[in-house]
């Protein structure tokens, strides 16, 4: 068995332990199932769930807005990345405004984004989008940071122009960098949408979970609830895939 | 020298970084370089080495003064037959060594069976056949370093500069790689100039050996070093290379006790 696999059937073992011991625990009534459902209960239910109509509605509702707050976030703030590592001086300047985005709580501005964009699902695509940009910004950032310079100096030997220099030198200098933020912009953009939809709308799952949770209905509730979790697991972990599957491939151009 | 034309040739160069506080690293220099020599650069720490290979390679324009490579100015771009080699890793970590030591031919738009053709060499000559479909990632130092050597010999430049490309190795793999280097020279005729902090490595790869001042760096001292052209590292029990080695240092001495602040 070699290195990897260990790793792999160690992370599948302690997932599977820990889901058998909670079922054991709520089976045996360690746990009441009052307050945790058993794993093999929230599962049924999350199927049955997903074969109704009212919650493949607000599936559709959370993936589309998380869909485009992800991607309007990591376009603009690779863009923005970009403009600003070309400008050091204003980089310099709006530098600790980036370092204490994240203690700003963005939801305090929901009753600002209905009021410019109303009750439609602007206001919780520009939430997602506030909460995934910087994470994309700061990562091309730092992987346009973290070129080498010899590498540009390599570019010029070869006598190539900017735009080659970033498609055939930077880009995949920087792609390490730039994966790590994709990743993290579709976790943050997954976050504030069902944070979102939690508190301030009127649809999505966000919204499904709060009023299951208020009408004592744990079955809907954990039902949804693993169908995030799994939904967030699966996103991240294809997301992973692909960039090892990049690292790996030959980049010609 | 003078029995060849000159291949490279700098007049009054000068460079100095603008900024608040100038510094004149380098110049003024004048130097010719023959037609397939090779001519190394030692000097102390920060004496404008590395500026003098960046304003020859066309990197960076000098300040005042001019250079020309095969009569042509060079200004402000790396002349057409120039190949520079790096002192710092300076593979794709993203390419294999075959798409290492390829980029520069694709990006010409070579033939594909040309390209396949040099690189086979290229790879071949640098000892990296069994190695060809491997990451950098995966190569020792020396063989990275290898890989960035076989990218720019690829290219068959008729000047090729190295900028202490072996300043990160052990001695046995430097020794080695200067094996290496003089095969690559003698076979490929280019003219090679070597910037290096090893006296002993530039005494002996080198025709000539330029040694520079503290900064700012001007030549104090151009040795002769009178080796056959089918030299190899075998020549370090020579009774001359001591010899050379002791005039280089004799030269550099006092420059590198400036350097440190105590000249």
């Amino acid at each position: 068995m070699t290195r990897s696999t260990r790793i792999v059937c160690t992370r599948w073992g302690v997932s599977l332990g820990l889901i058998l011991l909670l079922e054991a625990a709520c089976r045996s009534g360690v746990v009441p199932t009052l307050a945790v459902l058993p794993p093999s209960e929230m599962f049924a239910a999350m199927l049955e769930l997903l074969s109704t109509e009212e919650v493949l509605a607000n599936v559709a509702a959370t993936f589309s807005t998380v869909a485009v707050a992800f991607l309007a976030a990591v376009l603009i703030g690779f863009a923005a990345g970009v403009a600003l590592h070309g400008l050091p001086r204003f980089r310099r300047a709006i530098d600790p405004l980036l370092a204490s985005y994240y203690s700003v709580p963005i939801f305090v501005f929901y009753p600002l984004l209905v009021a410019l964009f109303g009750l439609s699902a602007l206001p919780l695509i520009a939430i997602g989008f506030l909460a995934a940009l910087p994470a994309m910004l700061i990562a091309t950032l730092l992987g346009l940071d973290r070129v080498p310079p010899v590498l540009r100096r390599v570019a010029r030997m070869h006598r190539l122009g900017s735009a080659r220099t970033a498609a055939l030198v930077i880009l995949p200098a920087a792609l390490p960098n730039l994966f790590q933020g994709i990743k993290l912009s579709l976790a943050y953009a997954f976050i504030g949408v069902i944070a979102g939809e939690f508190i301030l709308s009127g649809g999505g799952l966000g919204y499904a979970i709060a009023y299951a949770y208020e009408s004592f209905d744990n079955r809907t509730m954990y039902g949804l609830m693993l169908f995030v979790l799994l939904s967030a697991v699966i996103s991240n972990t294809l997301l992973s895939t692909w960039e090892s599957r990049l690292q790996r491939r030959r980049w010609r151009a | 020298m003078t029995e060849t034309a000159a291949h490279a040739v700098l007049r009054g160069v000068t460079r100095v970084y603008p900024g608040t506080s100038q510094v004149h690293a380098l110049g003024p220099i004048d130097l010719d370089i023959a037609k397939g020599e090779f001519f190394s650069v030692v000097g102390p720490s920060g004496c404008g080495k590395s500026t003098l290979l960046d304003v020859l390679a066309g990197l960076n324009p000098p300040t005042a003064g001019t250079i020309a490579f095969e009569g042509e100015p060079v200004a402000g771009s790396v002349p057409d037959g120039v190949g520079v080699v790096f002192q710092e890793d300076a593979s794709f970590p993203w390419l294999t060594v075959r798409d290492n030591v390829a980029f520069g031919l694709r990006r010409l738009g070579m033939d594909a069976a040309e390209v396949t053709r040099r690189v086979d060499y290229a790879v071949g000559f640098m000892g990296l056949a069994d190695f060809a479909g491997a990451y950098p990632a995966q190569l020792s130092g020396g063989m990275r370093q290898r890989v960035c050597i076989a990218r720019t010999l690829v290219l068959q430049p008729r000047l090729i500069l190295l900028d202490e490309p072996f300043g990160a190795l052990d001695q046995q793999t430097r020794l080695l790689m200067g094996d290496e280097l003089l095969r690559l020279w003698r076979e490929t005729g280019a003219t090679v100039l070597l910037i290096t902090h090893a006296l002993d490595e530039a005494a002996m790869l080198s025709d000539r050996v330029g040694v520079m001042s503290s900064r700012p760096g001007r030549f104090i001292d151009l040795v002769e070093t009178g080796w056959p052209r089918d030299r190899d590292s075998r020549i370090v029990s020579d009774a001359a290379f001591g010899a050379i080695t002791a005039r280089l240092w004799s030269s550099l001495r006092t420059e590198s006790m400036k350097a440190i602040g105590r000249g």
